[in-house]
């Protein structure tokens, strides 16, 4: 296979530069539902400008266009935003202080729901994959769980207070219920409940005694098989981290995440965002408007799994990238954002020579 | 005495002379740190009805500029140890660079070294791009750096 190849050369081609924020873009998610068969892809994307807006591409032209700009909601920055796993909800997290949750009506996009409680910028908002919670994260320290009721209500089951600083990203595993969360503190906190108990709490923080980053943790994504996850950071590293996931399964909470390696040299400013991808290519955007890959090297010299960069795409961006997402749907297709205001699509192709 | 200033008596610097340059800012395509100082120089404190220069705030030698690369690194020393207007300092740096030079140059603003008390913590929050974000969206603060950047001299 190509990425076991050292002697491949890949490039990162542009597709399409999407624009028409007036701010910077700060995140973006693919439909999750979208992109397969016979649905074209649509993403969202939120901004400074206070905005989301729905892209899609035409089956007729391949070309990518705003269907939508949900306005007149939110009244401050739009920080995060994610589709629920069966793609039918999309949730808006906000420096207003508020989540709001969106359904397409028949093409329109409603706001059917909002949910207030932090007490200031809500950073990140994340669905587990059961669709059954949410969980969203602000710079008041702490980490909000809420159960999704029918009807569109939200009730909130637990509000977690162990970061000492502001909550950059909650991320649940991508198969079982459980919570992570990273922050300016510099730690990683696992969190879970005891079965259906609905007594939520921390069974460990990844912190800078065990291995973990000594600044601001900015993101996490996990592997495919959920039994490994990237995290990326201020401190210009990326650290990747394993556990037991058998273990987990069985209910274990002793199950610890360890760390396996640390990717550090690559970057030279704060590294935003990292995307994993269903066939192991680790996406990075930083602020140094570089897009950069990696992935596991076979190197029989080193003990342990290590890993080698791929591709740096220097430049992707007029600007800091805030966010890189893989397609869910079509092979090594990306969509990034910027402080640039723009999102581009991007296709990782090899050079065949 | 006026009460509740942070450092109600600074110490006051005359204004260095300026140096005449060339009239046109692109005469010379590279940016110099002397380029970046005059934008910065006549900002005012926001606690006194001076320049940071003439409380000695900042000078030429708080900016360091790595033109090829597009960095600028400034420095600034806040009055007094423990003072709380340092991040509104650093907020102000950072609005007055960002609308004076092209988006791409990657700015960081620092307290010089041993000039506050909480340095690492004062520098984490002046260098995070997403707390600069949230802050300048709080109308009370964005007055008041707008007035440190747009008072008029006296």
């Amino acid at each position: 296979m190509d990425l076991n190849d050292e002697g491949s050369h890949f490039e990162l081609k542009e597709i399409q530069t999407l624009s028409g924020h007036t701010d910077r873009v700060w995140s973006l998610a693919w439909n999750p539902a979208t992109g397969t068969d016979d649905t074209q892809p649509v993403i969202a994307s939120c901004s400074g400008d206070k905005t989301v807006r729905i892209w899609e591409r035409s089956a007729l032209t391949r070309s990518w266009d705003c269907k939508a700009v949900l306005e007149e909601t939110h009244t401050r920055t739009v920080r995060s935003c994610t589709w629920s796993p069966s793609g039918k909800l999309l949730a808006t997290a906000s420096f207003d202080a508020t989540t709001a949750i969106w359904e397409n009506v028949g093409g329109d996009f409603q706001c059917v729901s909002t949910l207030e409680g932090h007490e200031n910028e809500v950073k990140s908002v994340s669905w587990n994959a059961s669709e059954s919670l949410l969980a969203t994260c602000s710079r008041d320290k702490t980490v909000w769980i809420w159960e999704v009721m029918p009807g569109n209500e939200f009730e909130c089951a637990s509000v977690l207070q162990g970061h000492t600083q502001d909550v950059k990203m909650v991320k649940w595993h991508p198969t079982m219920d459980i919570l992570f969360s990273c922050s300016y503190d510099n730690t990683i906190k696992v969190v879970w409940a005891e079965d259906d108990t609905g007594d939520w709490h921390c069974i460990q923080t990844i912190g800078e005694s065990s291995n973990g980053h000594s600044s601001t943790v900015w993101a996490i994504s996990f592997n495919a098989e959920g039994n490994k996850m990237v995290t990326c950071s201020d401190d210009l590293t990326l650290k990747v981290w394993e556990a037991d996931i058998e273990g987990m399964r069985s209910g274990d909470d002793q199950v610890l995440w360890k760390h396996i390696s640390t990717l550090t040299g690559y970057h030279d400013r704060t590294i935003f965002s990292v995307h994993w991808s269903r066939e192991g290519i680790i996406a990075s955007g930083a602020a140094d408007d570089a897009i950069r890959f990696f992935v596991e090297s076979k190197d029989s010299a080193v003990v342990g799994p290590s890993y080698r960069l791929l591709l740096k795409k220097e430049k992707a961006h007029d600007m800091d990238v805030n966010v890189v997402q893989w397609s869910p749907g079509e092979n090594r297709v990306l969509a990034s954002a910027s402080d640039d205001g723009t999102i581009k699509i991007w296709e990782l192709a090899t050079n065949s020579t | 005495m006026t009460l509740g200033l942070i450092n109600a008596n600074p110490i006051v610097h005359a204004k260095k002379e300026r140096v005449a340059r060339c009239e046109d800012p692109h005469c010379d395509d590279a940016v110099d740190p002397l380029d970046i100082y005059d934008f910065v120089r006549d900002i005012r404190d926001p606690e006194h009805p001076y320049s940071l220069e003439q409380l000695s705030v900042l000078s030429e030698e708080s900016i360091t500029v790595d033109d090829k690369l597009g960095r600028i690194l400034i420095t600034f020393t806040p009055t007094i140890q423990h003072c709380s207007m340092a991040t509104v300092i650093g907020l102000c740096l950072r609005v007055k660079l960002q609308e004076c030079f092209p988006p791409h140059y990657k700015v960081d603003i620092k307290v010089s070294p041993g000039s506050h008390a909480d340095e690492e913590a004062v520098n984490k929050q002046l260098n995070d791009k997403e707390r600069v974000a949230a802050a300048l969206e709080n109308p009370n603060l964005r007055q008041l750096v707008d007035e440190c950047l747009y008072s008029n001299e006296l």
